[in-house]
């Protein structure tokens, strides 16, 4: 498992770069993680990262972006404004957590 | 792969590459051509999958596909035995008054499980993720219809050349 230093911290990341450890992940790595692929993280894309955080750690899975849109009350298209392209796996990646499994 | 941090672990980060050009402009072309439950699915799956990859994705409605846009339609769609050999239960079954109803429901079931949204619901989230609805104009002239029956979100009815020119470049799925 490749490391790479992200904020001054080492942490274990997959072969697309993803974090493989979610308890090496807080906010301050967050801030960077976003800042990394171009996204400067506001209120609303705290409140989407910590829903992910918290329900990675409910179900062992991270939600997928419907389930993000239903779960927080945040129209999908927000979420295409808010982590722009890729949403689904953007959030994810700010979240340090691995991408989304599920299909919708 | 190779990883950047196998050559400067020290300063670059290995960061996803999200944006990376050679995934731009990747565009897909769907063309729904059933109005049953279980092959409507098909395609709003995928179109979904491409959506949240960043993919310009184009849904074309045409012959039975126009009951998924059909505001009278859409959230009816219905699931059948009959000539379908892979539910393995004698075929006579499915001729059984209320079997078609029994399978919808059922499937309808199975789908809402999986958190996955009714067909008028999931057009609503391809449309909110940038995805783009065509019906097909010989269709809408066969069944009579116009764009008063249809979604509002339905951009336009068009011709099959119509929607070939629009998805030029684009890879095509046919359902």
């Amino acid at each position: 498992m490749p490391t790479t230093t992200i904020a001054g911290h080492a942490v274990e990341v997959n072969d697309e770069g993803f974090l493989t450890r979610p308890d090496q992940w807080s906010d301050e790595l967050g801030s960077e993680l976003a800042r990394l692929i171009g996204i400067e993280l506001t209120d609303d894309h705290w409140k989407l990262v910590h829903f992910l955080r918290d329900d990675f750690a409910e179900q062992g899975e991270t939600a997928t972006l419907r389930r993000v849109s239903t779960r927080t009350g945040t129209p999908v298209k927000s979420l295409f404004e808010l982590f722009p392209g890729k949403p689904a796996k953007k959030m994810a990646y700010v979240a340090g957590l691995p991408k989304p499994k599920g299909c919708v | 792969m190779t990883t950047q941090t196998d050559r400067t672990p020290e300063t670059a980060p290995f960061v996803p590459s999200f944006d990376a050009p050679e995934s731009q402009g990747r565009k897909l072309a769907i063309i729904c051509s059933k109005g049953n439950l279980d092959m409507a699915y098909p395609g709003l799956i995928l179109a979904n999958a491409a959506l949240g990859e960043g993919v310009e994705t184009h849904l074309f409605f045409t012959f039975w596909g126009f009951d998924m846009i059909n505001t009278k339609t859409s959230g009816d769609l219905k699931f059948t035995m009959l000539g379908n050999t892979a539910t393995h239960l004698p075929q006579g079954l499915g001729g059984i008054p209320g079997m078609t109803h029994l399978a919808t429901s059922q499937m309808k079931k199975a789908i809402a499980d999986l958190d996955v949204p009714e067909v008028p619901e999931f057009l609503d989230q391809i449309v909110a993720s940038g995805g783009h609805l065509w019906a097909c104009r010989m269709s809408a002239d066969m069944q009579h219809l116009t764009e008063a029956d249809l979604r509002d979100d339905v951009e336009g009815i068009i011709s099959a050349s119509d929607f070939i020119e629009l998805t030029d470049g684009a890879q095509l799925l046919f359902i």
